[in-house]
């Protein structure tokens, strides 16, 4: 056989590599000199790596290569000859050759032989690189950005044990309610086990039916917390399936097998290991197999657990095996129904619970299993705490509390409320949101330092320097608050920096004393709003709280409307709401609701006064009835209604009275303490309000921001010749936008000729004046390239793609504008 | 002769009626879509940054401009050639463009083409007399289409609807059947490509610098995002390459980091976990499936909490990753609180890859980075040009391996090329049956046995050379599938060669 040797053509900033051909039949007939390393490759071969040296020298050092992007302009070193040479032998072994010269190939990432690039660093200590290190906002590098993360960090650790407590709270109920249900259908299975007719029926196995609702993203929580407390309650054999793993019923056994096996390794390690790893690999997947390891490990722990494990007496007998099926509405009819039948002729070896998570409704059983399959189930429902709920406490505990220094604005509040509402009803998307909040809040904003605890903010403000006054002194609230004042305090606070942080401290405990005042009012207002007819005010306390951040709430005509409804409230609903109000105000420690309470039970004591009156009071509308009855001439009859309703209308009862002194009341208390945000001096510091931003992040439109760039570029690039005027379009802007706005004029497909034809006509009316240089049917060559380039830039964003129903057309695959 | 004239004058009459009834109706639907559109897009993000040209991004011409132009364009297509439709020429020179008095040039320059042009000449002049005054009548009265436009809003959803399938149902295209044959430079290859647009003035630097340098300020605030276990996304018109490669080169240089050009052609989800398990874990070893390597990184990363890898992902939404499992994977593997991933996308689709589930999984923070930079690399591969399929990656690769094979194994691809090449013309062509082919390589003595000639066939089939195709009567056949073009230009260069 002939051997012929290769050469290898070097192309600047890119790997050498054989040109065209990655793999070939290649092989070193010398062993791989020094430094040359190789590698095994995905299938057959090895890939080698030579490092190459810059005129035969040392290899080149990498840190004195310039990071700057024009390395790439300096001449590459020659190439060197290369000492053994690399021989082609066909039909020899196969090797794949790929040359990369190092240090150069760190800086490109452009290769036809490879998509995949790894880069480690050269210098083995590793520079440890903390978050904190880029919290530093490159505009305002203040001294505090340390001390920001810092707090930053606290308060979002903070907040995130508090999420994860009120998930863990509001699911507790659902928890214990299935392990009742595993407890009980499981004593069935441990009772009936050897009555005949009992056997009849414990073929079916029983099923927890759990209806999670429709926020997909927040089941996985729930149900690695379920199966969490499976483990330390009831039964070590737990198995979450998803129906992504699962396309077949084999696959979904090898899962559950898997896992089965993986929990018992876990259980006790030591001489029961090589058993499973065996077992593991040469168990064929069957119920059948399972029936054998269950009997198997069960006996075993039985004969242990008396002197192991009798301490924990959660742990039963024959514990079930839990199976959750963590999306029931993906998996396949088959393989369910499959698993189903099979594992019900399993049922009296094997104690098999299964549970479903249900995104839709229950109904979905019935749909994905037919009558004969579901038959075998006994299946119970459980309803999970709705999305909704959860979020109303999520936003009860984190955001109208005072116990976290941090606060949204109402805008801010709203766009996530919106995301919640009108895109995934996820919890989980809504505490994200608000974590990007606390982030984007602590970083762009410098006074933030000061959101954190009020003793350990004052202690701050004592040690702000010189620069950080001017930054309060550049507050707009702050500034507002200055112009109030009188004249002389007036220098002194934007002359004395010392004054100033008196003054902040004073301030900064004027806005806590706020928020202590406004919530428990907010809470007391949302009591005697959230039942009135048609919820003037919102039906959700999130609502009102929107409400009063916006602007001043006893201005706007809904807080009129409500008021009107309020006092229209009859008796047992008013004293129902007052008792709230009170236990409110009671439950809140501050002790500037003591009059309040004080104020509300006496109204409470009023009302209570006025039954004992009532029977009293009873005599006259009687009285005036009998008159009533005397009565017979019509004319008579009108002149005392008309008296009748005059004296009702002008002489209110003792009860009327009461009412309007309660709701004057409640009025004054919200006109005194719901004041909006805004208006509060140094609100800026804990109060987020970059609503834009955190839309921009969330909820971007990544669609509209390219159709605004390709409709009109004078948007992002602000150059005079592109700015026209509505509803003309420069000729001058990018040829990919010229090309865009082409194309809209057509419809299904588009001629390649003429749209090439169209984009030349408007591109050299751009040089404007030699039209006729150009002959009619001769297209510049130019053009050309720069119409191909636009036209496959248009075809990676997807808006045509080539069509073969007539030749040179491509179809369009957006409409509109046609 | 007589049809010609007959063909314009059909074409004369249609056009009418056309732009009387039709183009005005055009008008007015593509200005209820505008609205619909701009309502839209004003609705859903009063607080993004387009509060302030929502509406107006969306506006189109005034509709004087555009029924004038379109006339025109239908006049000097009508010079130009004979067959063409009316729907293509009224939509593609529908073009508007700031030009002082090209309007008034143009026009007299377009009908001095007719008269010379044109041999019917007197019908076509007829026409455009005729026409002339009908359509300044409508040009010279905008308001008019105006006002109905507003009228129409209320229905404007169900007419976009209505237009859609209207254009939809109809299997006729109109379009005219002018093929990239007839002109001069129809097809340039890739290098030629990147030379004439090299030739090609750079436009908007400043303001691109400008646009890039508004992004690269970010840098800090992405690393301390990744870092706070979010993901980046980047979306916006143009290549977004160059800022990620600044981004990596500037802040990564310390970090282990992954490269991966989703843009490149054969990129599988495989190759990337590969590349985390041999170079970042150094692990020697092969895995069943995707889902046992990404289990086993997973596994790896848990373990170890120091180790921690920075995944940049050029084209998150090409082709070869767009698939629901790759996504799945990359998802999951993009979770991992030491997993810190930098991704951009380009498609106008690239949203809908991802499910609720996968969306927490990525847990995305959205970058808008338009650059407006041409998108060199990623369409640079051949698959992704759409007009010129040069073949000469497929050539060289051709000549590459056949140089490293022995002459006898090049005869015998010659011969099948050469076989290949006379049947070239015959649409049916199934190949070369094994048997002949064997024939005729025993005739050149270049095979002694049919097993020699199988073995080297396995050879080029190897390197994907040739492909067998099983005909009905279960003879196989042998079949080159590389163009004719590139196939004689490969047989050229052999004949120098030798």
């Amino acid at each position: 056989m002939r051997v012929k040797s290769i050469l290898l053509s070097a192309r600047e900033g890119s790997d050498w590599t054989v040109p065209g051909v990655g793999w070939e039949g290649f092989r070193f007939f010398a062993p791989p000199p020094s430094g040359v390393r190789t590698r095994p490759l995905g299938g057959r071969g090895r890939e080698w790596t030579v490092p190459l040296r810059e005129g035969g020298g040392a290899l080149r050092d990498e840190k004195k290569l310039p990071p700057s992007p024009n390395a790439h302009a300096l001449a590459p070193p020659p190439f060197p000859s290369f000492p053994y040479g690399l021989r082609a032998l066909a039909g020899g072994s196969r090797y794949c050759v790929h040359v990369r010269r190092e240090g150069w190939a760190n800086m490109s990432t452009c290769s036809v032989s490879k998509g995949c690039f790894v880069f480690k660093p050269k210098s083995k200590k590793r520079r440890i690189a903390s978050t904190a290190d880029y919290f530093n906002d490159s505009k305002n590098d203040s001294e505090d950005s340390g001390l920001r993360f810092a707090t930053c960090e606290s308060l979002w650790k903070q907040i995130k044990s508090e999420t994860e407590q009120i998930q863990e709270e509001l699911n507790k109920q659902l928890y214990d309610n299935i392990i009742r249900f595993l407890r009980r259908s499981h004593s069935e299975f441990q009772e009936k086990k050897t009555e005949w007719t009992c056997r009849m029926k414990s073929s079916e196995i029983p099923t927890a039916a759990l209806v999670l609702g429709v926020n997909v993203t927040d089941h996985d929580l729930t149900f690695k917390r379920l199966s969490e407390v499976l483990q330390d309650n009831v039964t070590p054999y737990v198995v979450s399936l998803q129906a992504k793993e699962c396309p077949g019923i084999r696959h979904l056994l090898q899962k559950l097998m898997g896992q089965l096996m993986d929990c018992y390794v876990e259980d006790d390690q030591s001489e029961e290991e090589d058993y499973v790893t065996v077992s593991k690999k040469r168990i064929r997947c069957s119920l059948d197999s399972l029936t054998d390891w269950y009997e198997c490990v069960t006996k075993k722990t039985d004969s242990e657990t008396p002197s192991k494990k009798r301490t924990s007496s959660s742990r039963w007998e024959s514990p079930p095996i839990v199976v959750i099926f963590k999306d029931m509405e993906s998996f396949t009819t088959k393989v369910l129904q499959d698993f189903i039948v099979i594992s019900s002729q399993h049922i009296h070896e094997l104690p098999l619970v299964l549970i479903f998570g249900i995104a839709t409704s229950p109904m979905i059983i019935h749909r994905l299993l037919p009558h004969s399959v579901s038959s075998l189930l006994c299946i119970e429902l459980f309803q999970c705490l709705s999305c909704k709920e959860h979020l109303a406490t999520v936003i009860d505990k984190l955001l109208l509390t005072s116990k976290f220094p941090f606060k949204l604005s109402e805008k801010v509040l709203q766009v996530l409320i919106n995301i919640f509402l009108y895109h995934d009803f996820s919890v989980q998307n809504f505490i994200k949101g608000f974590q990007l909040s606390v982030v984007e809040h602590f970083y762009s904003q410098p006074l933030s330092v000061l959101c954190c605890q009020l003793p350990k903010a004052k202690k701050r403000v004592n040690s702000f320097s010189h620069e950080q006054c001017e930054r309060i002194r550049s507050l707009p609230s702050f500034r507002r608050y200055v112009e109030s004042q009188v004249s002389e305090k007036q220098i002194a606070l934007l002359t004395e920096d010392n004054f100033v942080k008196e003054v902040t401290q004073i301030l900064l405990e004027d806005l806590h004393i706020y928020h202590e005042n406004y919530f428990p009012v907010l809470k007391c207002l949302h009591i005697f709003t959230s039942s009135l007819p048609k919820y003037p005010l919102g039906k959700q306390i999130r609502e009102l709280h929107c409400a009063c951040l916006e602007k001043r709430v006893w201005e706007t005509e809904e807080y009129e409307s409500a008021l009107q409804l309020v006092r229209m409230l009859c008796k047992a609903d008013l004293v129902a709401m007052l008792q709230k109000c009170v236990k409110i105000f009671m439950s809140f420690p501050g002790k500037e609701f003591g009059n309040t309470v004080e104020k509300l039970k006496e109204f409470l004591a009023q009302f209570q006064n006025l039954e004992a009156e009532a029977s009293k009071v009873q005599d006259e509308p009687m009285s005036s009835q009998k008159e009533l009855q005397k009565k017979t001439d019509l004319y008579h009859l009108q002149k005392t209604l008309l008296q009748l309703k005059d004296s009702r209308s002008k002489k209110l009862t003792k009860f009327e009275m009461l009412r309007f002194e309660v709701v004057d009341f409640i009025d004054s208390l919200v006109r005194n303490y719901l004041a909006p945000a805004e208006m509060q001096t140094l609100h800026e510091v804990v109060y987020f309000s970059a609503a834009s931003t955190l839309c921009e992040h969330l909820n971007a439109a990544p669609r509209t921001a390219l159709h605004t760039a390709l409709n009109k570029p004078y948007f992002y690039l602000k150059n005079q010749a592109l700015k026209s005027d509505a509803g003309c379009f420069s000729n001058k802007a990018p040829d990919i936008c010229i090309a865009y706005k082409l194309h809209l004029e057509c419809g299904r497909l588009i001629n390649l000729v003429d749209w090439l034809e169209a984009f030349s006509t408007v591109v050299t009316a751009v040089k404007g004046t030699d039209a006729d240089s150009v002959a009619s049917d001769e297209v510049d060559e130019i053009i050309h390239a720069r119409f191909i380039r636009a036209v496959s830039e248009l075809q990676l964003l997807g808006f045509i793609k080539p069509s073969k129903r007539k030749t040179d057309h491509v179809a369009r695959l957006t409409w509109g504008g046609c | 002769r007589a049809p010609h004239v007959l063909g314009a004058r059909r074409l004369a009459k249609k056009l009418e009626n056309i732009s009387d009834d039709e183009e005005e109706q055009e008008v007015l639907e593509q200005q209820s879509y505008v609205a619909v559109l701009g309502a839209g897009a004003q609705d859903s993000c009063r607080n993004g940054p387009w509060a302030g040209g929502g509406g107006e991004v969306y506006s189109f011409q005034t509709p004087k401009r555009s029924g004038k132009m379109a006339e025109l364009g239908m006049f000097s297509f009508l010079s130009w050639s004979n067959e063409l439709l009316v729907g293509s020429c009224l939509n593609l020179l529908n073009i508007y463009f700031l030009v002082p008095d090209f309007h008034s040039e143009s026009e007299s320059e377009y009908s001095a083409s007719c008269s010379e042009e044109e041999t019917p000449k007197e019908t076509s002049d007829e026409v455009f007399d005729r026409k002339t005054p009908d359509k300044s009548r409508v040009a010279s009265t905008p308001s008019m289409k105006k006002t109905p436009a507003k009228k129409l809003k209320g229905d404007k959803t169900s007419s976009l609807v209505e237009e859609y399938f209207e254009a939809h149902s109809s299997s006729k295209v109109l379009t005219s059947d002018r093929t990239l044959q007839k002109l001069h430079s129809r097809k340039l290859d890739q290098q030629t490509l990147r030379d004439l647009l090299s030739k090609a003035p750079p436009t908007f630097g400043a303001e691109m610098k400008e646009l890039s340098q508004q992004y690269e300020s970010l840098f800090s605030k992405w690393m301390l995002h990744l870092h706070l276990g979010f993901n980046i996304l980047l979306y916006g018109l143009g290549s977004k390459r160059d800022l990620l490669e600044k981004f990596r080169t500037s802040l990564l240089q310390d970090s282990v980091h992954l490269v991966v050009n989703g843009f490149f052609p054969s990129i599988t989800v495989k190759s990337v976990l590969t590349s985390i398990t041999e170079e970042v874990l150094d692990h020697v070893g092969t895995f069943r499936s995707p889902l046992d390597q990404l289990d086993f990184i997973m596994k790896k990363f848990k373990e170890d909490s120091s180790l921690e890898l920075y995944l940049l992902i050029h084209n998150l939404d090409s082709q070869m990753l767009r698939g629901d499992r790759s996504q799945q994977i990359l998802a999951q593997l993009s979770s991992l609180p030491s997993v810190y991933l930098i991704a951009s996308i380009d498609h106008i689709n690239a949203p809908l890859m991802w499910d609720q589930a996968k969306q927490s999984l990525y847990n995305w923070l959205w970058y808008e980075t338009t650059t407006y930079s041409p998108y060199v690399e990623e369409t640079s591969y051949e698959n992704s040009l759409l007009v010129q399929q040069s073949g000469s990656l497929a050539l060289s690769s051709l000549t590459h391996v056949l140089r490293s094979l022995t002459p006898n194994a090049r005869g015998i691809f010659r011969l099948l090329a050469q076989y290949q090449l006379e049947n070239k013309d015959n649409p049916s062509y199934p190949g070369l049956s094994f048997q002949d082919f064997y024939q005729q390589c025993r005739e050149a003595f270049l095979v002694n046995s049919d097993l020699t000639l199988r073995a080297q066939l396995t050879e080029f089939r190897d390197h994907k050379l040739i492909r067998t195709k099983r005909g009905v009567d279960g003879v196989e056949y042998l079949l080159i599938p590389v163009e004719v073009g590139t196939l004689t230009d490969f047989l050229g260069k052999e004949d120098e060669d030798v």
